[in-house]
């Protein structure tokens, strides 16, 4: 492992780093860190059976951030000069106001699990294999079923590496592999059209794409949906039994609970769970985690982006609420465990509360019984995006695959559902939890404001009693 | 100011040097782009600063076509290395790309930019001190929290500033350069009630000068009166009730109009109004144009992201469906002209984005729309994304305020609205007058029967 990268990249020796942070810290203030960051990456697709283009990219720099009580000031540059470095350490130094501090001296090595390949990493295939796996996807697709007319698939890689300084004696580098392929269909049946969506990767070697979650596997799947959606009847609207399929759907969770979960919000008193903490806000069934030290999935880290180890963080247990997602800032603001759920998309933006793998655990209840149990309702397993409002707990989220129940038995196809509900007491409706947690496949990113991070999501099969289903159709 | 006109003849230089270089290396067609920014932003919140960020930054993008072959590469590192490499990677990367028939540059007769100042860029956004700067956050803030006791927390107000500039080259010898300004100001104040329920809600003005933002004081008032109004939301039940969108939502579902007529969407067939052309396709009140040459237009550009000048597309007329919006590659995949509407960052193939889209208003005012609803559902915010362009299906979650015989009589929340996009734009009863830019993305209030509201 080609440890020092930015020490041999850049010529950076340790005397350099702690100059910026005297720098940063000359007007004052309480903590001041340097994130640096080189990104690789490449992407290409599959569109109409050629490969149109292929696209190449590097993307270095710097991000300097100084905090004085709750307050920030940060600045960055792509350029690593010296001298670059410096001026954006004094600009971010514009929010202190006082007698100039003295960072730590001995800056200390965070020590890091190794939760994904370095060597073999999915970035340092040969091209022409990248390009084997969207030529097979479309392949695959096309072999599916003759009235998908429409494929493309696409398969990007980055490789970032990141080294993180900070004031209290933070010393933090890591090498972050990701990797994704994603396959897109349109199927066409006389006047009906439909699509179909797949894909998944994570910080996985190469081979994993040859072995197990191969092209054909997402190829199909993606097929599948289309075909399944052309013999979709609109949807019932109103308030019926929803039952949850295991994995993707977990994006519920993401939405409903997990944002307002993170530190920042509850700091500030602006999320619906403020509050909360130690209260009921689930079923007993429930019990939900945040856990970025899973073996090679797309929200994993070994550090976060403010240098620490990331956790398995218990969010809710039994139903109770027990704990927030914290970054540096509001872990010290607030006086809570620091949970290493401090992300941030680049050099150029602010690090914050942000989730990793987020998913509910098992219960004890056979998915079929759960089927079973309903007799009216809404069986959701596929799923676009979503999106909450922190404030009044509303989220709303698209399924791109669902089917009616009926008295128990899985019938119809149903054409683009949205669910909407309220976040603090939505996991108070749930009744049964399967036995069957799945995590997606690894295809999530999540945006909040206007930074986007990779993540994971999970739950197993669910049944909630009673949600708001958005559709055309007549109320059930 | 000799400082900066050096700097920018070196930035018009450099592209063309990588044009060039990628010509020299085997690139039988080459394009680059140079993209540089300054940005400032500052929060406070409750009074108080809390972030404060200011910083610029440039990077290069080199699109090659080798024969009917292309590859793009991007890069953070100017000097002539990272250039080098580029430039290089671009030419190594198009060998694994397909032969495309259809693809390359713009044929030289369709490149050329739009003379004159198009009111894009004024450097006042940039004149401020910080603690002007912050002032004015703060007086968002404080104007958004002000006058009630209900409104207890915030979000903070915020002020932003940005430059950008944006130059382009390619091998036909097109060179252009742009640059363009814009700050806001914005509030997001948080109201609870008794019970402790909170709504937050937002108000923001933008502006390509200082001198035409909206006063901070007028931002934080309507701030504050969009998030009052939302307090003791309560869900309706599930029915088909005559829908008046406002202005930001209605905008929404423009945007969604400008998906379904994005060339890249219509030569796949993943849009429902592929094959449409000169068809009927909507009610015969609506007509939608897209305009890339407004002056100090948010949407506005001498020349899209291919060195074709921008230009004014009908694209809706009276209901019949007139025109696409696409660059150079979808035109020829559709048999058609670019209408100049190609769009970029740095990275990547180019894409097709709006100039200044917008709906040809009406003659009725929001209020007298709301009025001659008996009852209905006026939407004031669009929360999630359910839409299927290949269908037309439209499912979003909403809110809103209830209207009985022409008032507006209580919020509503946690519902949804669906509906059609091909019926709902059939089914326009009433569109008002007040067409008013705040983006490059703009619709007066709409009224639309028979969409579905799902709540209880």
């Amino acid at each position: 492992m080609d440890k020092r990268f930015f020490f041999e990249k850049y010529g950076l020796s340790a005397c350099d780093l702690e100059k910026y942070l005297g720098a940063a810290l000359s007007a004052g203030g309480d903590y001041a860190d340097l994130y640096f960051e080189y990104v690789t990456s490449t992407a290409l697709s599959v569109d109409e059976s050629m490969v149109k283009s292929a696209s190449q990219g590097i993307s270095a720099g710097c991000g300097v951030r100084v905090v004085t009580g709750d307050r920030t000031g940060y600045a960055y540059t792509d350029n690593l000069a010296p001298e670059k470095i410096l001026y954006a350490a004094r600009t971010a130094a514009l929010i202190a106001s006082g007698p100039a501090k003295t960072p730590v001296v001995s800056l200390k090595e965070t020590q890091r699990p190794s939760l994904y390949p370095i060597a073999d990493a999915a970035s340092d295939a040969e091209l022409s294999k990248k390009v084997e796996l969207v030529f097979r996807a479309d392949k695959a697709a096309r072999a599916y079923d003759p009235r998908i007319k429409e494929v493309r698939a696409s398969y990007a890689d980055e490789l970032r590496r990141i080294l993180v300084i900070g004031s209290d004696g933070t010393f933090a580098e890591d090498i972050q592999p990701l990797s994704r392929l994603s396959v897109f269909v349109i199927a066409h049946d006389g006047e009906i059209s439909a699509k179909g969506n797949s894909g998944g990767g994570g910080r996985h070697k190469f081979e994993m794409f040859l072995t197990e979650k191969t092209p054909e596997y997402f190829a199909t799947e993606a097929a599948r949906q289309a075909i399944i959606q052309l013999g979709a009847v609109s949807c019932p609207a109103g308030e019926m039994e929803v039952v949850l399929g295991p994995g993707w759907p977990g994006i519920l969770l993401h939405e409903a609970i997990g944002h307002g979960l993170e530190a920042d919000f509850n700091r500030k008193k602006t999320s619906a769970f403020s509050g909360l903490l130690g209260k009921r806000v689930a079923s007993d069934k429930c019990t939900v985690v945040d856990n970025g030290t899973l073996s090679e999935r797309r929200g994993s880290l070994n550090v976060d982006d403010e240098g620490n180890a990331t956790n398995n963080t218990m969010l809710i247990e039994k139903g109770i609420l027990k704990g927030y997602m914290a970054d540096k800032l509001s872990a010290r603001l607030m006086g809570l465990p620091n949970t290493g759920n401090g992300r941030r998309e680049s050099y150029e933006h602010i690090p914050m509360p942000r989730m990793t793998n987020t998913y509910m655990l098992s219960g004890d209840d056979m998915p079929e019984d759960i089927i079973k149990s309903v007799k009216r309702g809404l069986y959701a397993v596929n799923f676009g995006g979503g999106q909450v409002d922190i404030t009044n707990g509303k989220f709303v989220f698209s399924a791109s695959e669902a089917f009616l129940i009926e008295d128990g038995k899985i019938t119809a196809p149903v054409r683009d559902a949205t669910l909407i509900g309220n976040g603090p007491d939505v996991l108070t409706r749930v009744s049964m939890v399967g036995n069957d947690l799945e995590l997606d496949e690894g295809v999530g990113t999540c945006g909040k404001d206007g930074q986007s991070v990779p993540v994971g999501v999970g739950i197993p099969t669910l049944k909630i009693d009673r949600m708001t289903v958005g559709g055309t159709g007549s109320a059930a | 100011m000799s400082t900066i006109a050096t700097v920018e003849m070196d930035l018009r230089e450099l592209a063309a040097g990588a044009v060039k270089r990628a010509r020299e290396l085997g690139a039988t067609a080459a394009e680059c782009v140079v993209g540089e920014g300054s940005e400032f932003s500052t929060v406070v919140r409750l009074g108080e600063v809390e972030t404060l960020k200011e910083s610029g930054s440039r990077s290069l993008g080199v699109r090659v076509f080798v024969g009917q072959r292309a590859a793009n590469t991007s890069t953070s590192d100017l000097s002539p290395e990272g250039i080098e490499q580029a430039v290089r990677g671009a030419i190594e990367l198009a060998k694994i790309t397909s032969e495309d028939p259809m693809g390359g540059i713009p044929a030289p007769e369709q490149l050329g930019q739009i003379e004159g100042d198009l009111g894009l860029y004024y450097d006042d956004v940039y004149s401020l001190s910080n603690e002007e700067r912050i002032e004015l956050a703060r007086r968002a803030e404080k104007a958004a929290l002000a006058g009630d006791p209900r409104l207890t927390n915030s979000e903070g107000g915020t002020f932003d500033a940005c430059i950008l500039r944006k130059v382009l080259a390619n091998s036909h010898g097109f060179s252009g350069d742009y640059r363009s300004s814009y700050c806001s100001i914005s509030a997001v104040p948080i109201a609870s009630d008794e019970a402790g329920n909170m709504e937050r809600d937002c108000w923001y003005s933008v502006s390509r000068t200082l001198a035409k933002l909206e006063s901070p004081e007028e931002v934080g008032r309507i701030a504050a009166e969009r998030t009052l109004r939302r307090l003791g939301a309560r869900k309706v039940k599930t029915q088909r009730v005559p829908i008046v969108f406002e202005r930001p939502t209605a905008g929404g579902l423009l945007g969604h109009i400008f998906d379904a007529v994005n060339g890249d969407a219509i030569y796949r067939k993943a849009s429902f109004l592929a094959g449409k052309l000169g068809q009927k396709v909507f009610g015969g009140n609506l007509t939608v144009i897209d305009d890339g040459t407004i002056p100090g237009g948010f949407g506005t550009r001498p020349f899209d992201s291919e060195g074709v000048p921008t230009r004014r597309t009908t694209v809706i007329e009276n209901g019949e469906l007139k025109g696409y919006l696409m660059n150079t590659y979808t035109a020829k995949k559709l048999g058609l002209a670019t209408t100049g509407n190609a769009s970029r960052g740095l990275a990547g193939t180019p894409g097709i984005g709006n100039g200044n889209l917008f709906l040809q208003p009406g003659e009725k005012s929001q209020d007298e729309i709301i009025r001659g609803v008996k009852r209905g559902l006026f939407v004031t915010e669009f929360l999630g994304f359910g839409v299927n362009l290949v269908t037309g299906d439209f499912s979003r979650g909403a809110s809103g305020i209830w209207i009985e015989n022409g008032e507006l009589v209580y919020p509503v929340e946690e519902i949804t609205v669906a509906g059609n996009l091909g019926e709902m734009f059939s089914n326009v009863s009433e569109i008002g007058s007040d067409l008013i830019w705040r983006g490059s993305v703009a619709c007066p209030t709409l009224r639309i029967e028979g969409m579905t509201v799902a709540g209880e």
